[in-house]
């Protein structure tokens, strides 16, 4: 914002404002948060806050309206869509300081959480008393639910389960205007408009979520996961529209092709079928009488599905190294390339076939690598595309290749992001899935929460200018040699 | 007016001043006219648009009545989850969003608002304008169409609508288990919604201390779910017939009072027992308690009005205001509903 007061100015007030404790001014922490999950895509704020209550935050946000200066909340910075990304002379506010669970209600299966509660904290909570928090992203052990409620965070269970949105209960939040609402309670029904709904995937676009009421499930009594390796994608597509077909109602449908089986093998030892293109996940679960007489039927449709083999796992070990082996795949594939972008379009489950054969058509004319892993069950691609930003246009190929699958999603009747939101990195490509009049009432409702436009500016919607590219996809702190991505 | 195709809607909400959207009429509080407005009809804007079993997903007008689609989605082993209720009053697929209406089905696998995806509408400006996907998961733009969901005609009128289907459990069983007073309920209800059965529905009555629980699954599966559940806590299984008729009776809202007026209200299992002594306090009322103890009916006799609520809730039939009990406001609220009716066609969220 050319408005804007000088970087140092704004240090000074804030640290007037906050006391300097909340306010990290050094350049080496500052570095942390150029970038989130996206790397690609890097800006330096002119102040990172760390607010320690709730009350700093609505001081912050306030200051931030009168004064025009925007803002961009943070939790882990885990985002894969650049929601996170700094405004260049903006300030980031962190919340990884809000980390308390402010109630466990056993009996009433609830949890109010502050914002930079990470999700399997939540679960770990309220195991003892035999609960789970259900969404679960594969960066779940990091990303916390400020971020999960800002961007409606996905997880491998979404067809049985939904996402983010479908757990939210309540939630107190602070906007852009300084206002701060409450949006439904501690019941699982509501009346009047869904505030809260709306709320949920806004993609720090309306304000912040302050304390979030979740919904806890039972933790299922019994699972049932097998392992199916095919020697097709091909294949493995057709089984899982068998299994869709014959009315079962999986917790979880995956799908990892060769390369990101190659990734999973050489990062966590995980042992996959020899020979097979893809290989293909179920999860059954529920009562142990439900589930066995599902698992009877799931049987007989993998074993008519042609596979290579068919691996059930036999224990609890043998179902959590199947999933160690999925949920690192991304990271996983890390390893094999300098860089790589995720793209999370969906397309009808029906078409899941054609799209991967496009994509991998669209790869071998690109000269570059992709590894696909998705959700299957609900038609959610994961297209991880290897470059090198080194090579001078390897970036540009990249995107270039994202943006045909993006485009490809779109016309086959789906979505240009499933869960990872638009965030930075898809809001060119927000227009081809809503025409004019549709973002102009997208822009209104964004108006309507926050008309000074200083909520995470430059984000979902297309235009703006373009932030700074890098062409070095490593995290400022992965280069200083602090996380690596496994 | 009835219009009878998306492009129809729009232009009559463009030719009047003030509108309010109505569909069948079965939640009556949402269809009363104020004076000035002209009710328009969903009647004729019905039909199943497109339905996609392998997909779970299906796009239907919005007046088209929920009857006809569960006939269509059971063709091929689908259902609408959440048991949209008034099915066989004639409810609409519209209505039900408009009321954000989900019957005893929604404790599995969650309500209305949790299966909506997508949905065309008219704006205060009659723009037909479309929000929301057509797939299973979709996180581009604002979750809008859940908005929608109990807005009651103020912020738009819904020409279409895309839902997510779920595969219908082979076989049902309903069980009626006792309590001895309230209190107990609340026990009973929260041992049977942590155990490890998966209920289907999680019910309660309230003219007497009786839990009602479903269970859904292959027929393999349920005997020893029954048999373990009764083995636990005092009370039988209800035969097919008796069951049938129970959840026609809560879905249709048959226990309530005919042509009194009928709210909801907004509990957690904990407050199940003020409920009562609530409704209690009230001569003639009747009702019941839903979605595990997380929402309480009642109904009053024709022209006796219900009492101030403790509870957040809303009105479906007889005259009073739209809200019950304590409201939240925000100037935000106000901010919505400008960027979506500027001209105030459609009623104020107070009206």
């Amino acid at each position: 914002m050319s408005g804007s007061p000088d970087p140092a100015r704004i240090r000074a007030e804030l640290a007037a404002l906050l006391g300097p404790s909340s306010l990290l001014a050094d350049e080496a922490p500052l570095a942390a948060y150029e970038s989130d999950g996206l790397t690609a895509f890097a800006a330096r704020p002119a102040a990172v806050i760390a607010p320690r209550t709730a009350d700093e935050v609505i001081a912050t946000v306030r200051w931030c309206h009168r004064h025009g200066v925007p803002f961009v909340a943070r939790g882990s910075g885990t985002s894969l869509s650049g929601g996170a990304l700094p405004v260049s002379g903006g300030i980031v506010i962190t919340l990884n300081r809000l980390n308390r669970i402010l109630r466990l209600d056993p009996a009433e299966r609830i949890a109010v959480v502050e914002p930079g509660v990470v999700n399997l904290a939540v679960t770990q909570a309220a195991q003892p008393h035999g609960l789970h928090y259900a969404p679960d992203p594969s960066s779940q052990p990091v990303c916390t639910i400020g971020g999960n409620v800002a961007f409606n965070a996905g997880g491998a269970h979404c067809l049985k389960y939904g996402m983010t949105s479908n757990h939210v209960l309540g939630l107190k939040a602070v906007l852009a205007t300084g206002e701060v609402v409450e949006f439904g309670g501690a019941s699982r029904e509501q009346v009047g408009p869904d505030w809260m709904g709306l709320f949920v995937g806004n993609e720090g676009l309306f304000g912040i979520a302050l304390e979030v009421t979740l919904q806890l499930l039972p933790r299922a009594e019994c699972f049932h996961t097998v392992l199916a390796g095919y020697a097709t994608l091909e294949q493995a597509g057709d089984a899982v529209a068998a299994v869709i077909a014959s009315g079962l109602l999986p917790g979880a449908i995956e799908i990892m092709e060769q390369l990101a089986l190659q990734a999973a093998t050489a990062a966590v030892h995980a042992e996959y079928p020899p020979g097979c293109e893809a290989v293909l996940i179920v999860e059954l679960e529920g009562p142990r009488e439900v589930v066995a007489a599902d698992r009877l039927r799931l049987d007989a449709i993998l074993a008519a599905s042609r596979p290579v083999e068919v691996r059930p796992a036999r224990d609890g070990a043998e179902r959590l190294a199947i999933w160690k082996g999925r949920k690192s795949a991304f990271s996983a594939v890390g390893r094999l390339s300098p860089d790589f972008i995720v793209q999370d379009g969906v397309v009808p489950r029906r078409r899941l076939g054609e799209a991967l054969r496009r994509i991998q058509a669209w790869s071998r004319e690109a000269g570059l690598r992709c590894a696909n892993v998705f959700h299957a069950g609900d038609g959610n691609l994961h297209p991880l595309i290897l470059y090198d930003g080194r090579e001078p246009d390897g970036l540009r190929r990249a995107e270039e290749l994202a943006g045909r699958i993006l485009r490809m999603c779109v016309e086959m009747g789906g979505s240009i992001t499933g869960e990872h939101g638009v965030g930075v990195e898809k809001r060119d490509y927000l227009p081809i899935m809503f025409p004019p009049e549709e973002l102009d009432l997208l822009r209104r409702v964004r108006a309507a929460f926050d008309p000074a436009g200083i909520a995470n500016p430059g984000k979902m919607f297309p235009a703006g200018a373009a932030p700074a590219l890098t062409h070095t996809g490593l995290h400022p702190l992965e280069r200083a040699g602090v996380i690596a991505r496994e | 007016m009835s219009p009878t195709t998306p492009e129809e809607l729009a232009a009559a909400v463009r030719a009047l001043p003030r509108v309010l959207p109505v569909g069948a009429g079965t939640k009556a509080r949402l269809a009363a006219v104020a004076p000035g407005v002209t009710p328009v009809s969903t009647r004729a804007l019905r039909g199943i648009v497109e339905y996609e079993p392998d997909e779970f997903t299906f796009t239907a007008r919005a007046g088209t009545p929920l009857a006809e689609l569960a006939a269509v989605l059971a063709e091929r082993g689908q259902y609408l989850p959440f048991d949209p209720p008034l099915a066989t009053a004639g409810a609409t697929l519209g209505g039900t969003v408009a009321a954000g209406l989900s019957g005893p089905g929604r404790w599995r696998f969650g309500g209305v608002r949790d299966f909506i995806l997508g949905a065309r509408f008219v704006d205060g400006e009659g723009r037909l304008l479309r929000v929301g996907g057509k797939v299973v998961k979709n996180a581009a733009g604002f979750d809008l169409p859940k908005f929608f969901v109990g807005s009651a005609g103020c912020c738009g009128v819904l020409a279409e609508l895309t839902f997510k289907v779920f595969p219908r459990p082979a076989a049902t069983r309903t069980l009626r288990l006792t309590a001895r007073d309230a209190a107990d309920q609340v026990r009973l209800l929260r041992v049977c919604a942590g155990g490890r059965w998966e209920l289907d529905a999680l019910e309660a009555a309230v003219d007497e201390p009786a839990v009602f629980v479903r269970l859904g699954a292959e027929e393999a599966a349920l005997g020893p779910l029954v048999a373990e559940l009764l083995g636990r806590f005092p009370g039988r299984e209800l035969v097919t017939a008796e069951a049938a008729e129970l959840w026609t009776t809560v879905t249709g809202f048959g226990w309530a009072h005919p042509g009194g007026a009928l709210a909801k209200v907004l509990l957690t299992s904990g407050e199940v027992p003020a409920f009562v002594t609530w409704v209690r306090a009230q001569a003639g009322a009747r009702a019941w308690i839903g979605a595990g103890g997380n929402a309480g009916y009642v109904s009053l006799p024709p022209a006796r009005p219900v009492a101030v609520s403790p509870w957040a809730g809303a009105l479906l039939r007889g005259n009073g205001p739209r809200w019950l009990g304590p409201r939240r406001t925000a100037a935000v609220m106000a901010a919505v509903k400008r960027a979506l009716d500027p001209a105030g066609r459609f009623p104020d969220f107070e009206d």
